[in-house]
């Protein structure tokens, strides 16, 4: 877990990766869930974030 | 040697054109064969995406161009975030993606493992299998439409002889329950072969030495099976679902000519609501928002999947 915050501090790729692949993921799940309306009207809010985290990162040093 | 079709074009192009040819450099010449593929990329993909973002924050309507065109802002992203028909169709995809998906990769994994041993009339059998997928979406929609049929349908024969149960008591397109399922069997049957396919070429890449040494090592045909045949079909198997994903995800044709999205919206997917809010309800700056939440989503997932095949692929 240390790793992973040093990672993030650090600015490397990976952990910054891994973080904006659990963003889009929960995105994706929350646009599809049939639980809470709530859930889904901030869905896209958060793959947004998400995919935009990845696309950057993807420059970043591994 | 100097008669070959390349030295007569060269003999054939002006002294003066040959002079400034020669003149240019290998980059620019590489940008001058690169440049027409960048442009149509930039008019076919870039642009309309970046005109159906703007449009997606106005309340432009196709079918009344004088109309003056407002600037709404964030409004259609929050009235599609908040609308719960929309929400349905959202539930309604995944629950079409997800079941599709898991049957297209066992069934065709299962078929590509079976294919792949060494019997008489092997080739004939692949091409058997494979034949539905050179079919036309809308040939196989209404193949299936009759198949489905409750009176005539060779389908509901089929499942009252398994269970006994009468050919006319239930129908397929028609039940609010059924219709999903419907939609997965169809498409099932159509696209298994091409996972097959896919797996059947991984299965082919895996040397024989490889089964031979674990024979010399005494592992099971299990053992055999887990940590050999599994690990190296994976990427193929990954490379397959991201596919299948992608295509699912836009599925449109099959499912209009099934269902048309019914019975009520239990098998409108979000391809077909898109449709309608586009083209039939002249929606425009409102369905441009909704492509562009379809567009980051798949995006997203398609992003995250090839990182994760990328790395699977270096083990």
């Amino acid at each position: 877990m240390s790793n992973f915050i040093s990672g993030l501090l650090r600015f490397r790729r990976g952990p910054w990766e891994m973080l904006a692949s659990i963003l889009i993921a929960l995105g994706v799940v929350m646009l599809m869930q049939p639980f809470a309306i709530t859930l889904y009207s901030w869905s896209f809010l958060i793959t947004l974030i998400g995919t935009v985290i990845f696309i950057i990162v993807s420059h970043f040093p591994e | 040697m100097t008669d070959t079709p390349i030295h007569k074009v060269a003999q054939a192009t002006p002294e003066s054109m040959a002079r400034r040819i020669r003149g240019l450099s290998d980059r620019t010449i590489a940008w001058i064969f690169v440049a027409p593929t960048i442009f149509l990329l930039l008019a076919v993909n870039i642009f309309p995406l970046i005109w159906t973002i703007r449009l997606s924050f106005t309340d432009y309507r196709v079918n009344r161009p004088n109309r003056e065109v407002e600037w709404v802002g964030l409004q259609n992203y929050e009235r599609i975030l908040s609308d719960p028909d929309i929400w349905a169709t959202m539930q309604a995809t995944a629950h079409f993606l997800i079941w599709t998906i898991v049957l297209q990769v066992l069934i065709g994994f299962a078929l590509a493992f079976l294919i792949n041993k060494k019997f008489r009339g092997n080739d004939l059998w692949t091409t058997i299998i494979v034949f539905p997928m050179m079919l036309s979406p809308a040939v196989v929609g209404n193949f299936w439409t009759f198949l489905y049929q409750p009176q005539i349908g060779l389908f509901n024969y089929v499942v009252a002889f398994v269970t006994g149960a009468d050919p006319a008591s239930f129908s397929m397109i028609g039940d609010v329950h059924l219709a999903p399922w419907a939609i997965i069997i169809a498409d099932t049957w159509m696209w298994t072969p091409f996972v097959m396919l896919i797996c059947l070429a991984g299965l082919r890449s895996i040397p024989d030495s490889i089964y031979e040494a674990a024979e010399c090592d005494r592992a099971s045909k299990w053992r055999q099976f887990w940590t050999i045949t599994v690990p190296m079909v994976l990427p193929f198997l990954m490379l397959a679902v991201l596919f299948r994903g992608i295509e699912n995800f836009k599925m449109f044709d099959l499912v209009v000519q099934l269902t048309g999205g019914g019975p009520g919206n239990t098998t409108t997917l979000t391809s077909i609501d898109l449709k309608r809010e586009a083209f039939e309800k002249w929606r425009t700056g409102y369905s441009s928002a909704y492509a562009v939440i379809l567009f980051v989503t798949v995006f997203g997932l398609a992003s995250i999947y090839v990182k994760a095949l990328n790395k699977v692929k270096e083990r």
